[in-house]
């Protein structure tokens, strides 16, 4: 039977706030354990949570973003369960009505091909505390700095039908959130947290099928292999006649597999209810005006501005707009040399390498965005070759100084003079006989190959500084 | 609505409260009688009433995104039952 795979995801977003939503207590990431836990957080009697504007206004600007309809009156509403990390026996979340209604976005697939995936709603809310289950004497350590940190939770619609799917939506709201600058979206430090709902129905079945929920899944590679392992799970067990159980499940990444969480059932019997210490949030147009003047340009915009303007492809352009920094960096590097083509293979190509390789962000590139224009407008300009401008690029990333200091201090310039070429030609023809006797008699159609030998030699003898085109003109002048 | 023993198991599990198995038929018709005294608020007409959330009619104030706690942990802590290493430690929760 031909199976189809349903997915929805909801997504806790850590929103980059300084203090807490409900508190004036540090959001710091990394501090000494519970130095930032104030007695709201704690949840110690008497205490009342008072809404942080920049959390209200981060998610406006995030249901901006989609094209949601903004909750204009949003009701915050306690979501009760037991767990040491939560002081307050429950957590300040919305319910029935979240500060982001339904809204959209659109995933590119690897085919090219766009594809509408629906965001049911966005809301906010508080984050719980960590917990700690090394050994302290049999005991479980608490620490409550991340309690009370905003969350926003984007809950997508099953609109997904593939793990490649959840993969780009995930990737999608991970870049939005960024480019608004409302998350750092670090995903080690827990800032960008999925969970995922998968079923499987037969192609065709209109009904969906009944679902398991993926905890925590804090990687966009354990989120696909996660949703790889999970599908063939209920497959494997419909199709030996058994039934998939809706349950909360957990991907333990070194075993690449899911496993059942042992919750009882009435873990999810949350008997949410309105928050009396809360009073409905109102958020007028000016509000709405205000938290959205600096919006960036998204995404997708700049997508297409970088294929209008710059010539770019869709990949190279989706590539290059992967993040504000990178895209940034980009245009300053492209502008300077004035070609964004050549610009662009050098992002993606070489500097993206030696990024990757070294771990580093694009903000950490210790080639700034002018240093490459600069090398790169030495290649347009024929001072050095492609070849010699890798040899730049990496004494650059040494910290040798700026293109036209490495090729001067290395004496890199290209030869262009074509006496000088020529003599190192007439003696490469010299040294090798050989060869030439061998190309003169071989038939036309090798010949072109056979140069290349020629060409090695010279651009041996010149190190790699002999221009290349004038090389092969003066080649087969003088081999004939 | 009447509550049977089965339902007040299950609420005083969710609210971890210890109910004697004794006590779970009288706490029982305790719950069901003051349900029944809120279901009699059932008969008012609330056609057009909007559902409320809270019995102020304002709207929620929001303070500024700025850091304005300091450090208390040795204060919170001198009441805790047990701490290490600024842990506060807990019986063991294992998933």
């Amino acid at each position: 039977m031909q199976w189809e795979t349903v997915i929805g995801l909801e997504i806790h977003t850590q929103l980059a706030t300084k203090s807490k939503i409900f508190s004036g207590a540090s959001t710091e990431f990394g501090k000494a354990p519970n130095t930032q836990a104030c007695a709201v957080d704690l949840g110690l009697p008497g205490v009342l949570p008072v809404l942080n504007r920049e959390a209200v206004a981060m998610a406006v600007k995030f249901g901006t973003a989609i094209q949601a309809a903004l909750g204009r009156r949003s009701v915050f509403a306690r979501k009760n369960y037991f767990y040491p990390d939560l002081p307050k026996g429950y957590q300040i979340s919305q319910y029935e009505l979240p500060i982001v209604g339904l809204g959209q976005v659109e995933i590119v697939l690897d085919d090219g091909t766009v594809k509408t995936i629906g965001v049911t709603r966005a809301h906010l809310e508080e984050d719980a505390g960590k917990s700690l289950h090394e050994d302290y004497h049999g005991m479980t350590g608490i620490d409550l700095n991340r309690a009370g940190t905003p969350l926003l939770e984007i809950v997508s619609e099953p609109d997904m039908r593939s793990a490649k799917d959840a993969v780009a939506y995930a990737k999608k709201i991970h870049q939005i959130v960024r480019y608004l600058g409302i998350s750092d979206g670090n995903m080690q430090e827990g800032s960008f947290r999925m969970d995922a709902n998968i079923s499987v129905r037969p192609q065709g079945q209109e009904k969906f099928g009944t679902r398991a929920e993926l905890k925590n899944l804090n990687s966009f590679r354990f989120l696909e292999k996660a949703i790889h392992f999970e599908v063939e799970r209920q497959i494997d067990r419909i199709e030996s006649g058994g039934e998939v159980v809706q349950e909360t499940r957990l991907y333990d990444a070194h075993k690449d597999e899911t496993r059942s969480m042992r919750t009882k059932e009435e873990a999810n019997d949350y008997r949410y209810f309105p928050d009396p210490d809360l009073l409905p949030v109102e958020i007028d147009d000016a509000f709405i005006a205000d938290a959205t003047a600096d919006m960036p340009e998204l995404p997708d915009a700049k997508r297409h501005r970088f294929v209008e303007q710059y010539g770019l492809s869709e990949l190279d352009a989706a590539q290059l707009t992967a993040s504000r920094a990178l895209a940034g960096y980009f245009e300053t590097a492209a502008d300077k040399a004035g070609e964004p083509k050549l610009a662009a293979n050098w992002v993606t190509g070489d500097l993206a390498g030696a990024l990757n390789k070294d771990g580093l962000e694009i903000t950490e590139s210790p080639i700034s965005a002018d240093q490459l224009g600069g090398l790169i407008l030495r290649i347009k300009d024929n001072t050095i070759s492609g070849k010699i401008a890798k040899q730049v690029f990496e004494a650059i990333w040494n910290g040798e100084g700026d293109a036209d200091q490495v090729i001067e201090a290395k004496g890199l310039k290209q030869i262009t003079d074509t006496g000088a070429i020529e003599k190192i030609v007439d003696e490469v023809i010299a040294d090798n006989p050989e060869q030439v006797e061998n190309y003169r008699n071989a038939e036309e159609k090798k010949k072109g190959k056979m140069l290349g030998f020629f060409v090695g030699q010279i651009m041996k003898a010149s190190k790699g500084k002999a221009n290349p085109q004038q090389v092969n003109e003066l080649l087969k002048q003088k081999l004939g | 609505m009447p509550l049977d023993k089965a339902d007040v198991e299950k609420i005083a599990h969710l609210a971890r409260l210890a109910v004697s198995e004794e006590a779970l038929e009288g706490v029982a018709g305790d719950l069901s009688n003051i349900l029944d005294l809120v279901e009699q608020m059932g008969a008012a007409d609330t056609s057009g009433v909007e559902p409320m959330a809270h019995p102020l009619h304002m709207a929620q104030r929001l303070r500024p995104d700025a850091v304005t706690e300091t450090d208390l942990r040795d204060r919170f802590q001198s009441i805790a039952p047990q701490t290490e290493d600024g842990l506060y430690l807990v019986p063991r929760v294992v998933e």
